[in-house]
């Protein structure tokens, strides 16, 4: 059998013009992801509409003060709330891609040459779009209606804008990871949204979490939503609120520490893990 | 003549279904390459195998000069990929998809000159999601052609094209075929094998069962003819002299005469075994 040239087109391709850049095509990623958000408008509607309706239920439920400081039950769940706010992407990415998975989208892009990093990053830039979009409406929320003071020092904003930052990252590549595990888009929602409300209630979102049990909180030390909760917490209750925390401190460092190890993590988890096809295509 | 694609002894099975079962494929870059073949025949599995999509069990594939089953970025800048099924229901635009897809690829082509060439120029500024199935179909073209592939895959690319809408997918295939593409493509409709391949294969059970030209497929040129006339019929090798022979008979016109030969439909449900 005689050997088949290919020369003619790798001396093509040496002359071709260049791959677009993953940087490029991530950001068009992101404009294509929010255009697409914008548009499905009552997925986008419930989706804000969500932490406000928590706040404003729990904030006039719980309206007391807590004792020995000077805050309101409200003012936790307005950080508690923010925190979840932050990790709303885990939930939305890991059923959208699974659905996304099973309806042949993810199929057809892995045909192109764009790189899986271009397509983590135009969901992980959406998700910080809508998630900031969440949490400036609970700001604004929280300001108006339930005694929020908004911190006035630029050290908690730069604190406010890392925990934001790294837990939506963590959060977003978390939720890229695990869409993966459901065995089929029908089933991706149970599979998710499960560990995402079993986490906002061991994360200190809904219940503080001086009261929670000391194995409940170890677990919920592993994942990212504690620590979300926890510098958040640092941003808007500021020393009075200190004295709540199991160990009267908001431990910023380890905040860091975790959330960052967390974007890593994700991000290998990610790269080493992520399926374009759903399972059952060959 | 470079070869674009070259198959030997590829198989591939799902649990107890032996989906391909031995198949050796040589494809010239710049031929326009028909695969034929019933449904579950094993089209999809052998042409998503080539794409990259699924992995095989056995034999050696090369796809431009690269193993499929590692894809890289440039590789897949040069092949074109019309999935047989593609589900979504964008948001977009027909123009913002075809857009943002050109934005993939190094060498892309213009998109509203591809928008007109699939025919919908009037539909550029719709979005996916509204248009009817076989719009729909065009968008998926559409986004195959986008990056001026050297190869491009079209897995039953007009199942619910209209008539004018296939004819004009047929022009879009010649046209890239003149400018050099290599086209290979599964299909169901032997006129668009006739008007479209250089050469065809046709798959039953996961095997190749005959490959040429439509037009000599299987023995088809040189097969008996039949001429039928009203009161009988004979099958010969020399229909000719059957006619003259019957003209004299009649005595001139002979009434209800036809001269056929078997019909790529014909040789294709023979081969096929039905
Ligand atoms: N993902 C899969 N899992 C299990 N079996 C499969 C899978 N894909 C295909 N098969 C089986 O392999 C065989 C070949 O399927 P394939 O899709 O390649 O056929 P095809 O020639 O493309 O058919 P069609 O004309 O209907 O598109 C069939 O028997 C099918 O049931
Ligand atoms: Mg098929």
């Amino acid at each position: 059998m005689t050997q088949t040239t290919t020369a003619p087109s790798v001396s093509a391709v040496a002359a071709s013009p260049a791959m677009p850049s993953t940087l490029r095509l991530g950001l068009s990623q992101a404009a294509a992801e929010n255009r697409t958000f914008f548009r499905r408008r009552d997925a986008m509607i419930f989706t804000f509409s969500f932490p406000i309706i928590l706040l404003v239920i729990f904030g006039s439920i719980f309206s007391s003060t807590v004792e020995g400081t000077g805050l309101t039950v409200s003012q936790l769940y307005v950080a508690g709330l923010i925190g979840s706010a932050t990790m709303t992407g885990f939930q939305n990415l890991g059923i959208g891609i699974a659905l996304n998975r099973d309806d042949g989208t993810l199929k057809r892009l892995a045909g192109t040459p764009l790189p899986p990093a271009a397509y983590f990053m135009g969901k992980a830039l959406n998700t910080l779009l809508v998630s900031f979009v969440q949490v400036v409406i609970l700001l604004v929320i929280g300001v108006a209606l339930f005694d929020l003071d908004l911190p006035s020092a630029a050290s908690d904003w730069l604190t406010f804008t890392w925990v934001f930052v790294l837990g939506v990252l963590g959060s977003s590549l978390l939720g890229i990871a695990v869409s993966s595990l459901p065995r089929s888009g029908s089933s991706a929602s149970a599979v998710i949204a499960m560990p995402f409300v079993v986490l906002q209630f061991i994360s200190g979102v809904f219940i503080p979490a001086r009261e929670l049990p000391e194995w409940l909180s170890q677990i919920a030390a592993i994942f990212p939503l504690k620590w979300m909760c926890q510098g958040f917490r640092a941003v808007f209750l500021g020393e009075d609120g200190a004295t709540l925390e199991p160990t009267n401190s908001y431990e910023l460092g380890r905040v860091a520490l975790i959330l960052g190890a967390w974007v890593i993590g994700g991000l290998v988890l990610c790269l080493t893990t992520f399926r374009w096809k759903s399972r059952n295509d060959g | 003549m470079t070869t674009a694609v070259k198959v030997r002894g590829l198989t591939k099975r799902y649990g107890d279904v032996q989906a391909v079962g031995g198949i050796d494929l040589d494809i010239d870059a710049g031929e326009v390459f028909a695969i034929l073949g019933p449904n579950g025949a094993g089209k999809s599995t052998t042409v998503e195998i080539l794409e990259g999509y699924r992995r095989r069990d056995a034999g050696e594939v090369s796809v431009l000069g690269t193993d499929p089953g590692r894809p890289t970025r440039e590789w897949r800048s040069r092949v074109g990929i019309v999935l047989q099924s593609t589900g979504d229901a964008g948001e977009m635009t027909v123009r913002e998809t075809v857009r943002h897809f050109a934005g993939y690829y190094p060498r892309a082509q213009d998109p509203d000159e591809v928008i007109e060439r699939v025919g919908l120029a009037e539909k550029a500024g719709r979005r996916v999601g509204e248009l009817s199935g076989g719009q729909r179909r065009r968008v998926d073209v559409a986004l195959g052609v986008i990056g001026s592939p050297e190869l491009l895959f079209l897995d039953e690319p007009t199942t619910g094209f209209d008539p004018e809408a296939r004819r004009r997918f047929w022009e879009l295939i010649q046209g890239l075929a003149h400018e050099g593409t290599t086209i290979v493509l599964t299909t169901h409709y032997l006129d668009e094998v006739e008007a479209l391949a250089d050469r065809v294969a046709v798959i039953a059970r996961g095997r190749i069962v005959a490959e040429g030209e439509p037009s000599t497929l299987g023995g088809r040129a040189t097969a008996q003819a039949t001429v039928r006339w009203a009161g009988g019929s004979v099958e010969t090798g020399t229909p000719t002299r059957t006619v003259m022979e019957l003209t004299r008979r009649f005595d001139g016109e002979i009434p209800e005469l036809t001269v056929t030969r078997p019909s790529l439909e014909d040789v294709y449900l023979g081969l096929i075994g039905s």
